[in-house]
């Protein structure tokens, strides 16, 4: 077969692919984190356990409960939402009329404690969750092998990525919340309930972590560092797609992921770091991120 | 005989009124009344007051005792949400227009708290410069539209107590003029008008009554038509 660059096109489509799947779950994070930074102000350091815990309730549902994949898409995100919920209730909004980085120090602690809590009861090893059967097997394009539930995830969530962009940017509850987030003052002025807003923001934002989780738990093991190794990198999304960025999360997770991808298949030494090197330069020449808007 | 009983209850009462942002107290016992249908103007200095008082009856300052209510509802204590949904439409000094959504968006956020609110045809005869304008960014409008499109917001509401910070500030004569017509228009509607003023000429050519704060005080309260025989009263309270 030919040749592209003089790598395999397996390899080359493969690591897009892969480059792909990864980017699909940075958007997915960087997604929620954008929303939630954009109402809250807050840098939620726990989004990265929440995906975890997100992963973890599909592998209970499953274990304890035998509710399987469908299930688990359906009430996960569900009950990592009530937990953001009452995460913000309790905690989060008592610290907004202080400085941004009290929030950023609630949520990094909130991310230990729930990482030591399942690290304790399920030790670090990974728990494997099965395919569901109706995405087992693959499609083969000619030019490479599909898996069925890795076209599943890449087209679930760009259609959720969307689908929330669209809700934001494009409807009249969409136009309340980018009118909170700029004047949040005013809109409470207008008779709309805000701090009721920005608890269901913040149980929305989180809900798609716990989305994400779900997502992944068939393709990496359910462990309590999954959310640790991918959120770091999310972070360096949302910097470099610019903090509450909607599209900017989206596009900039994809985009990444698929550079990532391609650094994995020309030069494999860079992969881990391309992500920064990225940062770096875009901070450097554009210091709001890509998409951006200089406060 | 009571002798109050026949006489038309305020819509808008406000006695000693104090409000504070943070340590500083900034209104030391407020008191005002406005009547359904009339049109009272707030004038004084700058720091005088005027806004505060605004802020106040919306809930939005950091803390105030006293009294208001607002067709015999006390608003002090009163959730911040729930107050505009009484029939109390803002329009703040800084108009408050949104930068991330457009003039239709802007013009349909303020939900509507009341039945009897004008329609959007309505809203773009008043302000014909808004017409057309609807998928434009907000804030990429001129100072005078996005003064007629927070006001028009407003109006959709079916608030019939509506609250003006400064119309006319920083605008040109022409668009004074514009926004002094649809006043009147909305006086005629019989809406109930409470407008924080630093352009007293404007102000005297559409309220019935104008209330003369000092620091954090209302220190008078000139009819309208008797504005001409208190003019150097006026004069020495503005010191222009």
């Amino acid at each position: 077969m030919f040749d592209l660059l003089g790598v395999p096109p397996q390899v080359l489509f493969g690591q897009l692919l892969l480059g792909l799947i990864n980017g699909s779950f940075y958007a997915l994070l960087s997604l929620g984190l954008a929303v939630i930074f954009g109402m809250l102000n807050v840098i939620n350091f726990a989004h990265g356990a929440l995906y975890m815990i997100g992963a973890f309730v599909a592998w209970l549902l499953l274990t304890k409960l035998g509710l399987g994949y469908w299930w688990a898409l359906g009430l996960s995100p569900l009950i990592v939402g009530l937990l953001g919920v009452a995460l913000e209730k309790t905690m989060l909004s008592r610290l907004y009329k202080l400085d941004h980085l009290y929030g950023l120090l609630l949520t990094f602690g909130l991310a230990l404690i729930m990482e030591g809590a399942f690290r304790h009861f399920y030790g670090v090893s990974g728990q494997p969750y099965p395919i569901p059967d109706a995405l087992k097997g693959g499609q083969n394009l000619g030019f490479m092998f599909l898996p069925n539930y890795r076209g599943w995830v890449v087209v679930a969530s760009l259609v959720i990525c969307f689908g929330t962009w669209f809700a934001i940017e494009r409807t009249r509850l969409g136009a309340y919340l980018r009118a909170a987030t700029e004047n949040p003052v005013l809109v409470q002025a207008f008779g709309i309930n805000v701090p009721v807003m920005i608890t269901a923001t913040y149980g929305f934002g989180v809900a798609l972590a716990g989305l994400a989780g779900v997502l992944a738990a068939p393709i990496y093991q359910v462990s309590p560092l999954m959310g640790t190794n991918l959120i770091i990198v999310v972070f360096a999304v949302v910097v470099i797609g610019g903090m509450g960025s909607i599209l900017g999360a989206i596009v900039t997770g994809l985009g990444l992921g698929l550079l990532e991808g391609l650094t994995k298949v020309f030069y494999p030494e860079a992969s881990n770091i391309v992500v920064f090197v990225v940062m770096a330069i875009v901070l450097l020449i554009k210091p709001a991120g890509l998409f951006g808007r200089e406060r | 005989m009571p002798d109050g009983a026949n006489v038309k209850t305020a819509m808008l009462e406000i006695r000693d009124l104090q409000a504070f942002y943070g340590e500083s107290h900034v209104l030391h016992g407020v008191n005002i009344d406005v009547r359904q249908g009339e049109v009272v103007t707030l004038l004084g200095r700058n720091g005088a007051g005027k806004t505060t008082t605004m802020r106040s009856i919306m809930g939005i300052v950091g803390k105030r005792n006293g009294s208001i209510r607002f067709q015999g509802k006390e608003l002090i204590g009163m959730a911040q949400h729930k107050i505009p949904r009484l029939g109390i439409g803002y329009v703040p000094e800084e108009r408050g227009i949104f930068a991330s959504l457009s003039v239709d968006e802007n013009l349909m956020l303020p939900p509507v708290v009341k039945s009897g609110g004008m329609t959007v045809p309505q809203i773009y005869e008043l302000f014909p410069n808004l017409q057309g304008r609807g998928s434009t960014q907000g804030t990429r409008l001129s100072g005078g539209e996005q003064q007629m499109l927070a006001i028009g917001r407003i109006l959709r509401t079916g608030a019939d107590l509506i609250l003006l910070d400064e119309p006319t500030e920083g605008l040109a004569p022409v668009i004074i003029e514009q926004i002094g017509v649809a006043v009147r228009k909305l006086k005629q509607r019989g809406f109930t008008i409470v407008l924080v003023e630093q352009n007293f000429r404007f102000a005297a050519t559409i309220a019935d009554r104008h209330y003369v704060m000092e620091e954090g005080h209302v220190v008078d309260m000139i009819p309208n038509d008797q504005l001409a025989q208190n003019m150097d009263k006026l004069h020495t309270y503005l010191g222009v």
